[in-house]
């Protein structure tokens, strides 16, 4: 049994997509939780269309029916989590007919989910961006993690709560720590052994204790004047981030800005210096895949020109600014630094990322790694903690004068701003433009034909853009992404955040769609 | 006891539900196969894998038939081989198949049978096909004088990676594997996953932008990591010269076993192109202008190092890349929180 929530998989993750659909011709279920009909939903017992942003009210109201009929896993509840009570109370004030009125399907749906998950065991939850990328992203993570829960399925193989990571290292990149709050292996920057141990290996007296900042902040600190220096690897900001107009003000005003990238981008731009870097089979090293595996990517080809490993320019401005690195090689950094300084990667050695890599934790060289975390129901933390969430309206809902949700996502065929897949050859044939998708309904209202050019414009900006009238969305609708530059969604998108992580809610924002006469 | 069969004249175990050719195989006793493919319902189109069960009048296809307790088998009789040897000539008489110009030359399952049944001269003068070649998509061409009818491509594309794009289409010689209305496959339900390339035994179903680039024992296969997204699918790239001509999947391989999608097996050449940063590169006059190494990182060390000394190490900021190595993103959070003294560090971690 699967439940997949928020994430078309058949277009953002396609290789763990035909596993899914693999097992439903093999008998599995699968409960597809999805505002659009995406490709998925062709395979579904159950395609449960939610309003955009009603995630945490819609699970909320399944576990008030799997409590008030007493479906879920008592025994489990009681032996590997705590928090009960304060889950139910929570949920006993959604009820189904509360439950959908906000999320707009109806009751019955809403029991009649509860009741097919809780009928097939273990079942496993995926998720991806449709869940995270809202002001209430943590939230509608932790209903997720209430749900499987309930129902006893976090520590079984097949079961769990199972996030598809959007890029491909944004695992690593994550275990590394390029983030604000921890060091690798998520030591976190507040805790004194922590620091200690880091300022030991690198051989600094002090490490700073503060978490840093945000990208959202960085980015508004460029204006603030908090932020003097910028120093963007890889990232094309500039298209990425939510309100472009918004983010490029704020590029053109960084006193100094850095960027190291493999291509030109609309970021760098506003950069002072641009460094070019080798990019992906043009250098060794490893990445992180949503399932914790580190495995390798292989060199075969030199870098054009003058482009360097990433890992050599850092070493080379630490140098410039009095610190000898003495790790030459990616092999070195991970075999002498991380695997020493995270306990989890502890077991992780070039020499023994063969074949299929290995899964962390890896806690010595001996250990096989771990294929799935919590194992029987053991928290890694004690018990499994059940956090009752209230649900609330994405920043920005709609009304008079954008009466229509814009929600934006990734296609097949291209890869966020295409400074990849638009300069492999034939992806552009396969897609060469951004299309706004609309419903029927909507298209006959505004009297737009399929295929017509249409103006959406948002409190934020406009784009023109063709319209692709498709059942797949439905009424009150509009789907967009963020592959080109013209018509790039986040000309529009809303820069609220999750007050946690900082995640945009790129999945809701308002807008009105007009005909360009 | 374990259930056993007899097999070339020794008793041997199998297990229940085992085929003849799992059971043969597991054994190391080599049957040929063209049409079986792996975890998919055996169709037995092909008939290569015929092999000889005493009591049963004809021969029968090992990929489908299950073996049953007592069960008498004979793989390597001269029957046998005179039946695949004929099965084999009349597939080289189905079309076109001229090795000299196949894309698939030297990686060529009937290629290999014809090699090893010694086939040189046609014995039956070459049909001609009545579908031209389907080229008109961008990544894969697809050649019906060299398809034999083996039925895997329709099996990956409906068993496999589950997108039903193909079928067995129209009925004797002018069957032909066809897309829903037989449109050419970027108007159809085709997601260019390029799972029918991947298992097509012979020349008929190839790669277009390989075309011409690399014999398939020039190259050499290198395993490594997709780019793309979190899945983390392993590809093999075939390499000639320093260069990648082609992307295939890795069998059997965690976590895809086998499988891609049309990024992973066609985004591959985007590293070649000709738009690449090859210089550092610094702002003037409202221009960029090139410099070398030195200058550059000179210049971003000296510049960090006044804004640090005049707004404190928090004034400085860094994202890292989401899509780069592990190994590079330590280095970088280790510039930012050991040298420049901040834990201004992130990434798009959550997008
Ligand atoms: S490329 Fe993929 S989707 Fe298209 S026909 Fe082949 S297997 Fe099917
Ligand atoms: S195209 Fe290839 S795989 Fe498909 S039926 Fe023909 S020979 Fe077999
Ligand atoms: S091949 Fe496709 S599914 Fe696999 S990692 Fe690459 S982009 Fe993801
Ligand atoms: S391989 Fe058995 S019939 Fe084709």
């Amino acid at each position: 049994m699967f439940f997949v929530i928020g994430s078309n998989m058949t277009e953002a993750h396609p290789v763990a997509a035909t596993f899914v659909k693999d097992a439903v011709l093999r008998g599995a279920r699968l409960i597809l939780v999805d505002p659009r009909r995406t490709g998925l939903a062709d395979f579904a017992d159950l395609h449960v269309p939610i309003r955009v942003g009603s995630d945490v009210a819609f699970l909320n109201g399944v576990m008030n029916v799997l409590v008030t009929e007493n479906l879920y896993d008592r025994a489990y509840v009681e032996s590997c989590t705590v928090g009960f009570e304060e889950l139910k109370n929570k949920v006993l004030e959604y009820p189904p007919e509360r439950a959908a009125e906000i999320s707009g399907v109806d009751a019955g749906t809403i029991r009649a989910v509860a009741r097919r998950v809780a009928s097939v065991k273990p079942a496993m939850l995926m998720y991806t961006l449709g869940i995270t990328e809202h002001i209430c992203g943590v939230n509608n993570v932790l209903s997720c993690a209430n749900l499987q829960m309930l129902l006893g399925n976090v520590g079984f193989e097949c079961g769990g709560v199972n996030p598809l990571r959007g890029q491909n290292n944004v695992q690593g990149a994550c275990d590394m720590g390029a983030l604000p709050n921890v060091f690798p292996g998520y030591q976190r920057v507040d805790n004194p052994q922590a620091r200690a141990r880091f300022e030991a290996a690198w051989g600094v007296e002090k490490l700073p204790e503060k978490p840093g900042l945000m990208i959202p902040g960085m980015i508004d600190g460029l204006v603030s004047g908090k932020v003097r220096a910028f120093y963007v690897f890889g990232e094309n900001l500039a298209n990425t981030e939510p309100d472009i107009r918004h983010v490029e003000h704020c590029l053109a005003s960084a006193e100094f800005l850095v960027c190291q990238d493999i291509f030109p981008t609309e970021t760098t731009r506003f950069a002072h210096v641009i460094l070019p870097a080798a990019a992906w089979s043009e250098n060794e090293g490893t990445f992180t895949s949503s399932e914790r595996r580190v495995n390798r990517a292989r060199s075969v080809s030199v870098p054009p020109g003058q482009a360097r490993p990433n890992w050599w320019i850092f070493k080379e401005i630490a140098k410039r600014m009095g610190h000898s690195w003495e790790s030459n090689s990616a092999r070195e950094i991970w075999d002498n630094e991380v695997s020493r300084l995270a306990p989890s990667f502890a077991g992780i050695r070039y020499a023994r990322l063969r074949g299929d890599g290995l899964q962390w934790p890896v806690p010595d060289e001996k250990h096989r790694g771990t294929s799935y975390l919590h194992k029987d129901g053991c928290f890694t933390c004690g018990l499994g903690v059940l956090k009752p969430v209230d649900w609330i309206p994405p920043a920005e809902v709609p009304d008079e004068e954008y009466p229509l949700v814009l929600s934006t996502g990734r296609r097949l065929y291209h890869y966020h701003t295409r400074t990849q897949t638009g300069r492999s050859e034939g992806l552009n044939d396969l897609l060469s433009e951004e299309t706004a998708d609309i419903s029927r309904a909507d298209a006959e209202a505004l009297g737009v034909a399929h295929g017509e050019r249409i103006r959406v414009r948002s409190r934020r900006g406009e784009v023109v853009v063709r319209a692709n009238v498709t059942p797949r969305v439905p009424p009150g609708l509009v789907w967009m992404a963020f592959h080109f530059r013209e018509a790039c969604a986040n000309w529009l998108t809303n820069p609220a955040y999750d007050p946690l992580t900082q995640t945009a809610e790129y999945k809701a924002c308002a807008v009105r769609i007009e005909r360009v006469t | 006891m374990a259930d056993t069969f007899r097999l070339n004249g020794k008793d041997v175990e199998f297990k229940p539900g085992q085929t003849i050719l799992e059971a043969a195989r597991e054994r190391g006793v080599e049957i040929p196969t063209l049409c079986h493919l792996k975890k998919a319902t055996p169709t037995g189109a092909c008939r290569i894998c015929l092999v000889e069960v005493t009591g049963s009048r004809n021969l029968v296809s090992s990929c489908s038939t299950p073996v049953v307790e007592g069960m008498v088998v004979l793989t390597d009789t001269e029957r046998v081989h005179r039946t695949r040897k004929m099965i084999v000539e009349l597939m080289l008489g189905s079309g076109r198949h001229d090795c000299m110009v196949c894309e698939a030359n030297g990686n060529c399952r009937l290629q290999d049978l014809a090699y090893r049944y010694g086939i040189a001269e046609p014995r039956f003068q070459p049909a001609e096909t009545p579908y031209p070649v389907e080229d008109e998509n961008p990544f894969i061409v697809r050649d019906f004088s060299r398809c034999v009818l083996c039925g895997r491509c329709v099996q990956a594309c409906n068993e496999v990676v589950v997108n039903r794009a193909i079928s067995q289409g129209y009925r004797g010689s002018k069957s032909k594997i066809v897309t829903g209305g037989d449109e050419p496959y970027h108007r159809s339900e085709c997601v260019f996953c390029g799972q029918c390339v991947e298992v097509c035994p012979v020349g008929a179903l190839t790669e277009k932008k390989a075309r011409g680039k690399a014999r398939d024992w020039e190259t050499e296969k290198v395993r490594t990591t997709c780019p793309y997204c979190g899945v983390g699918c392993q590809l093999r790239l075939h390499v000639k010269d320093g260069k990648i001509v082609k992307v295939t999947a890795v069998e059997e391989a965690e976590p895809n076993k086998g499988r891609l999608c049309v990024k992973g097996r066609f985004g591959y050449d985007f590293i070649y192109s000709e738009d690449r940063l090859k210089t550092p590169l610094i702002r003037e006059n409202g221009g960029f202008r090139e410099a070398s190494w030195e200058e550059a990182l000179d210049l971003v060390a000296s510049r960090f190092r006044e804004i640090i000394a005049r707004y404190g190490p928090d004034a400085v900021a860094g994202v890292s890349c989401a899509r780069s190595f592990n190994e590079d993103s330590y280095q970088m959070q280790k510039l930012f929180r050991a040298v420049i003294g901040t834990n201004n560090i992130d990434h798009c971690a959550r997008t």
